[in-house]
């Protein structure tokens, strides 16, 4: 198979040789603009690939080295661009683009009319420091860094692995321990398919919490359809699991108990190293979706006994599209993956990387282990002006567990107050009724039902997201703003106007609609 | 459901000249982008307060349910001898368009006679404001409203009527 793999590709080298004739000695003058080099070598295929390979005239005076000369290179590339451009006429953007823009919700009178970026459960702004990164990966260092056979693949490569170790520190991992993935929907799904499929002779069950993220939900339902049982595991009014109940849920044949270590919605942090605990001791495998816990809070994947771990990039200012899984090594657990493929990532996850994003990723990584404490104590102390500010509107409370919370996520029940009405009065702030995936729908949170909110304070939540790069003016404002229009749009609800009057709105029989 | 996403942006879409491929798009964007009457009357609210509902010429109609995340109070004065509405004042406990509907419903209303204002559609406050398929729920509810108010009104003639 090698052999013959090697012979195809001398092969195709020996018939490609005597078309490259031309190109290389155009070589010879230096680095040839791009286009000569394309077209030449098409033209010349197009043509000569017929004729047996004839004895090739090679010049004597040929220089062969390769350009090491990178800055005459580049100086030369950027002299060609700039006569391209100059002799192409200049294009304007179509203005069907612009009329899309035209729209009294979306401000386009310029820089500095955007909102104030409350929403960092939904996605955080990318670190410059990681874009710097980044950024290499896009022009010079493009190789695959699967291509074990050259120095592009090499440098790819390394900076991968770099990458890798970072993301596995934050966690005390090992970095073998880390695969890829597009992010943390994928891990989840990889972990609920691939778990269970792998061991579906002997197992046939799986626990989960109601308070989920909806790919875990999803995921697991789907797994219904192929002949699992699910157990959602219900959450007391806090937005905590009761252990002994899921101690319950476990049977033998139960295969992986999947929790998340922080809600996405409401902040709580459930007792993940209790629960590590407890699927040890009944030998289940361990799953805890990470996407807004980690870098966020303490975890070490030895201490609290988590077998696979969900992350994801962008909630740790790195870029969207990529994530990772954590999979255990020792004792090991294995996956069915979902791609079929060339193998990559321990076979886990086919495909090739793509190294801006790792690389970025692994930045974003290393910047949150670095300024752990600095982000801890600037979003703890943002985050308690923002509840005392907000908690002391009349009628408010915090949803989710005043406790175990992650001080950078906070909901908040604003009482006979429509939810998306305040978001629409309050479009100088950039916040979510809930999680971003529901928003779409105007289906109240399924989180909040899971604590036993009813329907009206679920509709009248909104979720405020603090981050590494909020500011305290920030927090003055909207502090003010929400006191503001809470009060505003309270005068014009029926059922405010009734709770002073002092009737009972459970009392009233409500026509539904 | 198609014809109405194209009614609803059809005006916005010819006044813009847009090209077909921006049109395609708004449906999906049409959930959160509110259009700008419905901003004008959300921001300021016509004849926002309430009226003694224990009068004899003022009919109350509440409608929706806090649950489903929309109650309207829409209230009347009506003069008793020539039956026209003086006077409306609602509030809303809703979304944005809820809110619209129910402020455009009170500038409609007013001055109109109680069999006029019984025979207004929801689809023509949907046309005026513009909404969106997902919102029209909004309007059926402020059509609802004032026919609740106008029923209670009526109720409340016949009884006051007997009494005399």
């Amino acid at each position: 198979m090698l052999r013959n793999s090697f012979y195809r590709t001398f092969q195709r080298f020996s018939v490609v040789s005597p078309t490259r004739q031309p190109v290389l000695s155009n070589l010879k003058g230096g680095l040839p603009s791009f286009r000569t080099y394309a077209s030449g070598g098409a033209a010349a295929a197009v043509k000569k690939v017929q004729p047996a390979a004839e004895p090739v005239k090679v010049p004597d005076d040929l220089a062969l080295e390769t350009h090491t000369d990178i800055q005459t290179a580049a100086k030369e590339q950027a002299d060609q661009r700039q006569a391209a451009t100059e002799t192409t006429p200049l294009v304007s953007p179509t203005p069907s683009e612009t009329t899309a823009l035209n729209h009294a919700y979306q401000e386009n009178t310029g820089f500095g009319t955007r909102p104030i970026y409350l929403d960092m459960q939904a996605t955080t702004p990318t670190d410059p420091r990681v874009l710097d990164t980044m950024l290499k990966f896009f022009t010079g260092l493009y190789g695959n860094p699967h291509s074990n056979t050259h120095a592009y693949g090499w440098e790819t490569n390394k900076s991968i692995e770099e990458a890798r170790k970072y993301v596995a520190d934050m966690i005390n991992a090992d970095p073998k321990e880390i695969i890829f993935t597009s992010g943390a929907t994928e891990s989840n799904n990889m972990v609920i398919k691939g778990v269970s499929r792998f061991y579906k002779k002997t197992k046939k069950h799986i626990i989960t919490t109601r308070t989920e993220h909806k790919c875990v939900l999803e995921a697991a339902r789907s797994m219904i359809n192929e002949g699992f049982e699910v157990t959602f595991l219900g959450v007391d009014k806090h937005g905590l699991v009761d252990l002994k109940e899921l101690e319950a849920a476990i049977r033998p044949d139960t295969c992986v108990v999947s929790i998340m270590s922080v809600n996405n919605e409401i902040g709580v942090v459930q007792p993940i190293k209790k629960i590590g605990q407890i699927c040890k001791k009944h030998k289940v495998y361990f799953h805890t979706d990470a996407a807004q816990a980690y870098g966020k809070i303490k975890m070490d994947v030895n201490d609290m006994n988590i077998d696979l771990m969900s992350i994801s990039s962008h909630k740790i200012y790195g870029p969207k599209g990529i994530g990772a899984l954590y999979v255990r090594r020792r004792p090991r657990v294995r996956l069915e993956p979902l791609f079929s493929g060339g193998g990559q990532e321990r076979g886990l996850r086919s495909g090739t990387l793509a190294p801006p994003m790792v690389a970025g990723f692994g930045e974003a990584a290393r910047l949150m282990k670095k300024e752990f404490d600095n982000d801890q104590a600037h979003i703890k102390r943002l985050s308690n002006k923002l509840v005392k500010g907000l908690l002391a509107i009349d009628h408010t409370s915090l949803n989710g567990s005043p406790d175990h919370r992650y001080p950078g996520c906070i909901n908040v029940s604003f009482a006979y107050v429509e939810g998306e009405s305040l978001l629409m009065a309050l479009r100088d702030i950039a916040l979510s009724s809930g999680s971003a995936c529901t928003s779409a729908s105007l289906e109240p949170s399924y989180v909040l039902h899971a604590l036993g909110k009813d329907d009206a304070l679920a509709h009248s939540s909104i979720r405020f997201g603090i981050g590494r790069f909020s500011t305290e003016e920030e927090v003055d404002y909207v502090i003010k703003a929400i006191s503001e229009r809470v009060k505003f749009l309270r005068e014009l609800s029926p059922l405010w106007e009734m709770v002073q009057e002092g009737i009972d709105l459970d009392s009233i029989e409500w026509s539904g609609h | 459901m198609n014809g109405l996403i194209r009614t609803v942006f059809g005006v916005r879409g010819a006044a813009a000249g847009a090209a077909r491929g921006a049109a395609l798009l708004r449906p999906v964007r049409a959930v959160r982008l509110y259009h700008p009457k419905v901003i004008e009357h959300y921001t300021n609210p016509r004849n926002v307060g309430s009226m003694d509902k224990k009068l004899t010429n003022v009919g109350t109609g509440i409608v929706g349910a806090p649950a489903c995340g929309d109650v309207i109070k829409l209230q009347i004065k009506v003069d008793d001898r020539t039956g026209i509405i003086e006077d409306v004042k609602f509030k809303t406990f809703g979304c944005g368009s809820a809110i619209a509907s129910s402020s455009y419903m009170t500038e409609l209303v007013q001055g109109m006679s109680l069999d006029d204002a019984a025979k207004i559609k929801n689809t023509q406050i949907a046309r005026e404001l513009s909404l969106p398929p997902v919102k029209l729920h909004c309007s059926m509810l402020a059509e609802d409203a004032i026919k609740a108010a106008i029923r209670d009104y009526k109720t409340k003639r016949t009884t006051t009527t007997v009494l005399r």
